[in-house]
């Protein structure tokens, strides 16, 4: 339950930091930290346009989406708090139903008709392919590492011993970043920015969606974003008590968020047929956490 | 009339079905021996009679509507009807036969009974082809199993599969050699890579209602074989189990890479369908390698992930090709690309094709995700062992599970979003075709699947039967064990209803928020180009280019394109063509060679009379001729050996 008071606590800022990053970083003060929350509230209020070409399915993915997202969060454990949800394996439920709602979406795309929706349909189902075995070989170093397959007991029980075990510390939170960032569909894979349609991916999907439906497509990226760095944070608030555990974790959040800011700043994006590339490193990044836990435990030859 | 005769065929085989589902899953009996034939139906065989009657059963009302088109011919009715019954018949047969003649005869049965069933429009000329391969390579299945059996026969002198036991049990090193040979040979009724270049040529040809049995069940036959000789083999399990593992791995991924690029609707679920093979097989090679490590829990969520798999693979997959029957009928063509906005023709054909898609693609709240959930915590708990290689094929197998899941994402957004969604893609006229008949059955299996799905607990204690069936050796399943991994699967099921319920809190916020305001309806949204045309849509083709261009290496896909140059923009086109591979190297390229060889004695054929009055005469020559020779020379050499 606290996990889940402090995940949507975070969402509210967690926007606000990186454009306020984003903004100083290149030289203007920028809005509030408050804004980007504060749009997505009078979306909320808005009336929406559908196209004639759509169907329902098109009407509910939004819903699907959000409560997808909100369905993997409450399986999402605060230090030595378990989430909502909790059992062995739930990591892979997680996953997939993550890709409930990615699934929606992406018909829910094709559905408008659109001769750019398509696109944007086309990599986001492509690149999130590509994302999910990197996320699915860390867990699975980490569920090796501890002997536990559930978010609550790998990282209650995971503890760093030696140097290598530093290095898969930092190495994992490497491949969470930027599977956060990809999920999201940001900076080195996509820029939500760019205004040209065929260059993007996730902005190009929701091209037709409006009112109260983009808002909560808008409100999804934080909680994506807070939802992965939640995991970041479990790796180092293991087993502090709950009066240090929780602004640990607004401190995690608030420097991956400005993190997230200058990545966005320093870094152009990919060409698109480049990306794929780069998610391969990520894969491959993530066998080197799991040879490392291999090492550190000693199993390796 | 000729109609009424069909129902009465058709309820017939039902009343025999449900009769027999009743009878299998309410008594199981034991072994009833009569004369030397053996008939055992236990777990296994009740597991699998259940799979294959629900399909048969939806299968049947299913094709009740869909043969209606072809009420007037009326002799291909007669035979299609007499055949399904027989391939059924035979199914449930192969499932409580323990007798190698019998088998084969069953399974012989079974082979050209489904012959005849999916070659129902022989006239057309693929079908027949297609139907040819077919029949060609499960008698090459046939043969490698001919050859199992008789090896045991001549090793024991009996048929009796218990004999097989006690052999393996003797010999373990040639009991690999004999489950190879079975492998290989139930393989190819399966489907697994490199043994499945069949399956994509067959389900397509077949009338719909057939493509679903077959994927849904025929195929699973073949599992089942694995399955029994796994039962009755008693031999060295990790080697067996690397070995289904990584054929299994291979082929998921195979199958859905090549499903993605395919144009053909069909054509696209027969390739789905050997990768569903391929999570199962990695399910039973699991259980293998639980049975030869003595590890409980492997083997448990091997052995029930692959059996779940396999009910819920003839559950989705049957429902997907009945959906696409449904599409065909209304638009006479299969070809994607030319399909599209079907949402509005066919509303409850799109809407169960939809929950078919999720369900294949393993995503909660329905049943795929609880097989490949049962596989994925087996191959975790898999990692934790203390052995390098097996730690490594584990995590190989995450690999490529993680893979086939992906990619079955992108592929079905693909079909289900460019069949049912958007505009029309060409001028394509639809018929009104939805009818009770041929929606109901399927809203009956995907009500099962939902089930499955959130309430999971109910087909435990079945599966926990059927798993008991595999324990060898010194391999103890503790109820401890089976409870603590069920009991994951019931939470499992919680959380799906919950996703379900707050999918539901959403929606009706979202209802109660925007109440007040009117939606308002416009055409969809061109930045700033204002025609709508629907050939600006996004195809198949170009939703899967980026993935194409990626995997291309690795397939094989002919593409023809026709570019403009001069200075005003011409007509230009461009097509993609994918051919397996696989196909390719193991079938094609031994024939153009075999044929080439063969060529080189056309010119015995020469059509002159008198040339083949030679060839008798020669022939008739040397048979006299020859045995003379032989004498002679064996004379000649004991006449030197004298010397």
């Amino acid at each position: 339950m606290v996990s889940l008071i402090i995940i949507l606590t975070a969402s509210i800022f967690f926007l606000g930091i990186v454009v306020r990053t984003k903004s100083l970083a290149s030289g203007r003060k920028g809005p509030g930290v408050l804004q980007p929350i504060k749009d997505i509230i009078r979306l909320l209020r808005k009336g929406a346009v559908f196209s004639t070409t759509t169907s329902y399915i098109f009407r509910i993915a939004p819903s699907i989406y959000l409560a997808s997202i909100l369905m993997a969060i409450l399986m999402l454990p605060h230090g030595n708090l378990p989430g909502f949800i909790s059992f062995g394996g739930d990591f892979v439920m997680f996953a997939y139903i993550l890709g409930l709602g990615k699934f929606l979406m992406i018909i829910a795309s094709l559905d408008t008709g659109s001769s750019f929706e398509g696109m944007g349909a086309s990599r986001e189902a492509l690149f999130s392919m590509l994302i999910e075995p990197a996320f699915f070989i860390v867990m699975g170093s980490l569920a090796l590492f501890t002997g536990h397959t559930s978010f609550f007991d790998i990282f209650s029980t995971l503890h760093f011993g030696s140097h290598i075990s530093y290095l898969i510390g930092a190495l994992a939170a490497f491949v969470l970043v930027f599977v956060a960032m990809i999920e999201n569909s940001r900076m080195p894979v996509d820029d939500p920015k760019t205004h040209l349609e065929l260059t993007m991916i996730h902005e190009v999907m929701v091209l037709d969606n409006s009112g109260f439906d983009l808002g909560m497509i808008l409100y999804a990226t934080p909680l994506k974003f807070v939802m992965y760095g939640t995991l970041i944070a479990n790796f180092f608030v293991g087993e502090l008590p709950l009066q240090w555990s929780i602004p640990v974790f607004f401190i995690i959040q608030f420097v991956f968020a400005i993190t997230i800011g200058l990545i966005e700043s320093f870094m152009a994006r990919f060409r698109m047929s480049h990306n794929p590339q780069f998610i391969f490193i990520l894969t491959s990044v993530s066998l080197l956490i799991f040879f490392g836990v291999l090492l550190v435990l000693g199993k390796f030859i | 009339m000729v109609f009424i005769t069909i129902q009465v065929f058709i309820a017939f085989s039902l009343v025999f079905l449900i009769f027999s589902h009743g009878a299998i899953s309410f008594h199981y009996p034991g072994s009833i021996i009569t004369g030397i034939l053996t008939f055992n139906a236990d777990y296994l065989s009740a597991w699998f009679i259940g799979v294959i009657s629900f399909t048969f059963l939806t299968g049947t009302f299913y094709g009740l509507k869909y043969l209606k088109k072809y009420k007037h011919e009326v002799s291909k009715l007669k035979i299609h009807v007499v055949f399904y019954v027989l391939v059924y018949t035979s199914l449930i047969d192969l499932c409580i036969i323990q007798n190698a003649i019998l088998f084969l005869v069953a399974w012989e049965i079974m082979a050209i009974g489904s012959f005849i069933i999916i070659i129902f429009e022989w006239e057309k000329k693929e079908t027949l082809k297609a139907g040819i391969n077919f029949l060609i390579q499960s008698h090459v299945a046939i043969l490698l199993l001919t050859i199992g059996f008789i090896w045991v026969k001549v090793k024991t002198g009996s048929y009796d599969f218990s004999e097989i036991t006690t052999y393996t049990a003797n010999h373990p090193a040639l009991g690999v050699g004999l489950f190879v040979i079975f492998f290989t040979g139930f393989a190819i009724k399966a489907g697994f890579v490199p043994f499945h270049t069949w399956l994509p040529l067959a389900h397509p040809a077949a009338p719909a209602h057939i493509s679903g049995l077959m994927s849904g069940v025929i195929i699973k036959i073949g599992i089942f074989g694995i399955l029994r000789m796994t039962t009755i083999i008693d031999t060295d399990y990790t080697l067996i189990g690397y070995f289904v593992l990584a054929v299994s791995v291979i082929t998921g991924v195979y199958g859905v890479m090549l499903a993605i690029v395919q144009h053909n609707l069909k054509r696209l679920l027969a390739y789905h369908s050997i990768e569903n093979i391929g999570i199962i097989g990695i399910g039973i090679g699991l259980g293998c390698l639980g049975i030869g490590m003595e590890n409980n829990t492997l083997f448990l969520l091997g052995f029930s992930g692959a059996l779940l798999h396999t009910l819920n693979h003839s559950l989705f997959k049957s429902l997907l090709f009945f959906a696409a029957g449904n599409v065909y009928q209304a638009t006479h063509t299969m070809n994607i690309e030319a399909l599209g906005g079907l949402i509005k023709k066919v509303p409850h054909t799109a809407y169960l094709f939809l929950i078919a898609s999720l369900a294949i693609c393993g995503l909660p709240p329905f049943n795929g995700f609880i097989s490949e959930f049962f596989i994925y915590k087996g191959l975790f708990s898999g990692l934790q062992t203390s052995y390098f290689m097996f730690t490594l094929a584990m995590l190989f197998s995450i690999f490529g599970l993680v893979l086939i899941g992906g990619l079955a994402l992108i592929c079905f957004t693909k079909a289900f979003g460019v069949v049912f969604l958007g505009n029309n893609r060409g001028n394509l006229k639809t018929e009104p075709i939805e009818h009770a008949l041929n929606i109901v059955p399927l809203y009956v299996i995907a009500l099962v699947m939902l089930v499955i799905g959130i309430l999971p607990f109910l087909f435990t204690n079945a599966l926990s039967h059927v798993v008991d069936l595999f324990i060898k050796g010194n391999l103890l399943v503790s109820p401890k064990a089976i409870n603590a991994n069920f009991q994951t699967i019931t939470t499992v099921g919680m959380v799906s209803i919950g996703l379900i319920i707050s999918v539901l809190i959403v929606l009706f916020l979202r209802k109660k928020l925007t109440e007040n305001i009117q939606p308002s309806e416009c055409e969809t949204w061109g930045c700033g180009y204002s025609g709508a045309i629907p050939k600006a849509q996004y195809t198949a083709s170009s939703f899967i280019r980026t993935y194409r261009k990626l995997v291309e290496p690795l397939l094989f896909i002919k593409k023809e394109k026709k570019l403009s140059n001069t200075l005003y923009p011409g007509e230009i086109s461009q097509s993609t063509h994918p051919y397996d591979k696989a196909e390719w190297w193991l079938i094609d390229k031994p024939l153009y060679w075999y044929r080439r060889l063969l060529n080189r004695f056309v010119f015995l054929q020469n059509g002159n009379i008198q040339n083949y009055i030679l060839y008798g005469f020669i022939f008739i020559t040397l048979v006299f001729v020859l045995p003379l020779l032989i004498s002679k020379i064996m004379d000649f050499i004991n006449f030197l050996n004298q010397l």
